[in-house]
């Protein structure tokens, strides 16, 4: 039964071809190092799964955020567990990208023909970055109102421009129901698009070229 | 791979993937169960109420007009506090216990109004009629208008509002 639903959806959506190509293709003979990616893709998609269960409860707004967030710990059953995972897999997924970022570089993987999967890389550490520094801002407490307060003041020190990001950042001079709404914003909608986009040619460039080998003495 | 390393019951390829498999079902368990909970753990919780409701004196309420007194009860709905609105149909007669009729109409829960012209309840939502005695005159409702629970004091009027 299972098997010829299979052969039936195989025939038509092509799911043997689909499998043979990502998991069953040619790589040379590998290191641990060599699993930080796929390390930081399951991080990733946990975050996707905990941020959407989390907007369940979460609101963006002054007067809500921080009793929402407090709800969320305190009066929805394992509510901490998911809350959880979503603070403490961002600071891994920062981790595993990073050190990911350092394989491919002292492995000299980025070289030719590999170069644009290194760039939409670098197109992807930034915007983890940016999930982070937008992320940090919502629970409206304290210390997320201090560091996004301290955060956009150093990117208003940039010459001539400062002044004009600082205000596009914070919506306005200060930091206000504004700043956190856009943030949100930025948080759910904007770099999460970004983000599948750049994964996904990213992943696409990884199975097209196949992945480079560790380096001998010849190369 | 030497032939005394090799399993005789599965290879590599199969192993890996019955791991892989069993990890990867045990992780969304872990994760997975706990976020059904947490979906419908706030449908659980009791948030009814289960007070008597001082209506004052009966003085305030005519013979043979159904007179509507409003109240609000504050609830907490997560982090929220807020302030939900109750109306209740006094019905006075000469020598009978008030009747008290809950202003929500049986149908869908829309709010009826008195029409002293025509002596009836009237639900705008979907044109239902009830009678001053609460009973359905024509329309969708399914039962007559409820009626809340009384306790005289004196000449005090209370109603028994339970909810949850």
């Amino acid at each position: 039964m299972a098997e010829n639903v299979f052969s039936w959806l195989d025939e038509r959506l092509g799911l043997k071809a689909i499998y043979d190509t990502i998991l069953d293709r040619k790589v040379p003979k590998v290191n641990w190092w060599f699993t930080l990616g796929s390390a930081s893709l399951f991080l990733g998609i946990m975050q996707g799964i905990t941020g959407m269960l989390l907007s369940v409860y979460y609101v963006p707004t002054p007067d809500h955020a921080y009793d929402s967030i407090t709800f969320i710990m305190t009066g929805v059953q394992f509510g901490w567990l998911i809350r959880g995972i979503h603070h403490w897999g961002a600071s891994l997924l920062i981790l595993t990208a990073f050190i990911h970022m350092l394989r491919v570089f002292f492995y000299g993987a980025y070289k030719y023909p590999r170069e644009f999967t290194w760039i939409t890389g670098v197109g992807l550490l930034i915007s983890a970055l940016g999930m982070g520094f937008t992320g940090y801002l919502l629970p409206w407490n304290q210390r997320s109102y201090w560091a996004t307060t301290v955060g956009s003041e150093i990117a208003g020190t940039v010459p001539w421009v400062g002044d004009f990001i600082l205000r596009t950042l914070r919506g306005g001079t200060n930091l206000s129901a504004l700043t956190l709404s856009r943030f949100f914003s930025l948080h759910i909608w904007i770099f999460p698009a970004i983000i599948l986009a750049t994964v996904g040619t990213h992943l696409y460039l990884v199975i097209r070229l196949g992945i480079s080998h560790i380096p001998d003495k010849d190369s | 791979m030497p032939s005394k390393y090799r399993s005789p019951v599965m290879d590599r390829r199969s192993f890996v993937k019955i791991v892989t498999a069993s990890l990867g079902s045990m992780m969304a368990a872990i994760v997975g169960l706990p976020v059904i909970q947490y979906f419908i753990s706030p449908a659980l919780g009791k948030t009814g109420s289960d007070d008597w409701i001082s209506l004052g004196s009966l003085d305030n309420f005519p013979f043979d007009l159904p007179t509507l007194f409003n109240f609000n009860i504050t609830q907490v709905n997560g982090w929220e506090r807020s302030s939900m609105s109750y109306g209740a149909f006094v019905l006075r007669k000469e020598g009978q216990d008030p009747i008290v009729f809950s202003d929500v109409c049986t149908h869908l829960s829309c709010r009826v109004n008195w029409d002293e012209e025509n002596k009836e309840f009237h639900c705008p939502c979907h044109n239902a009629f009830f009678d001053a005695n609460g009973e359905v005159v024509s329309g969708p409702p399914p039962r007559p208008l409820d009626q809340y629970e009384i306790r005289l004091d004196g000449d005090q009027l209370f109603i028994h509002l339970t909810e949850g």
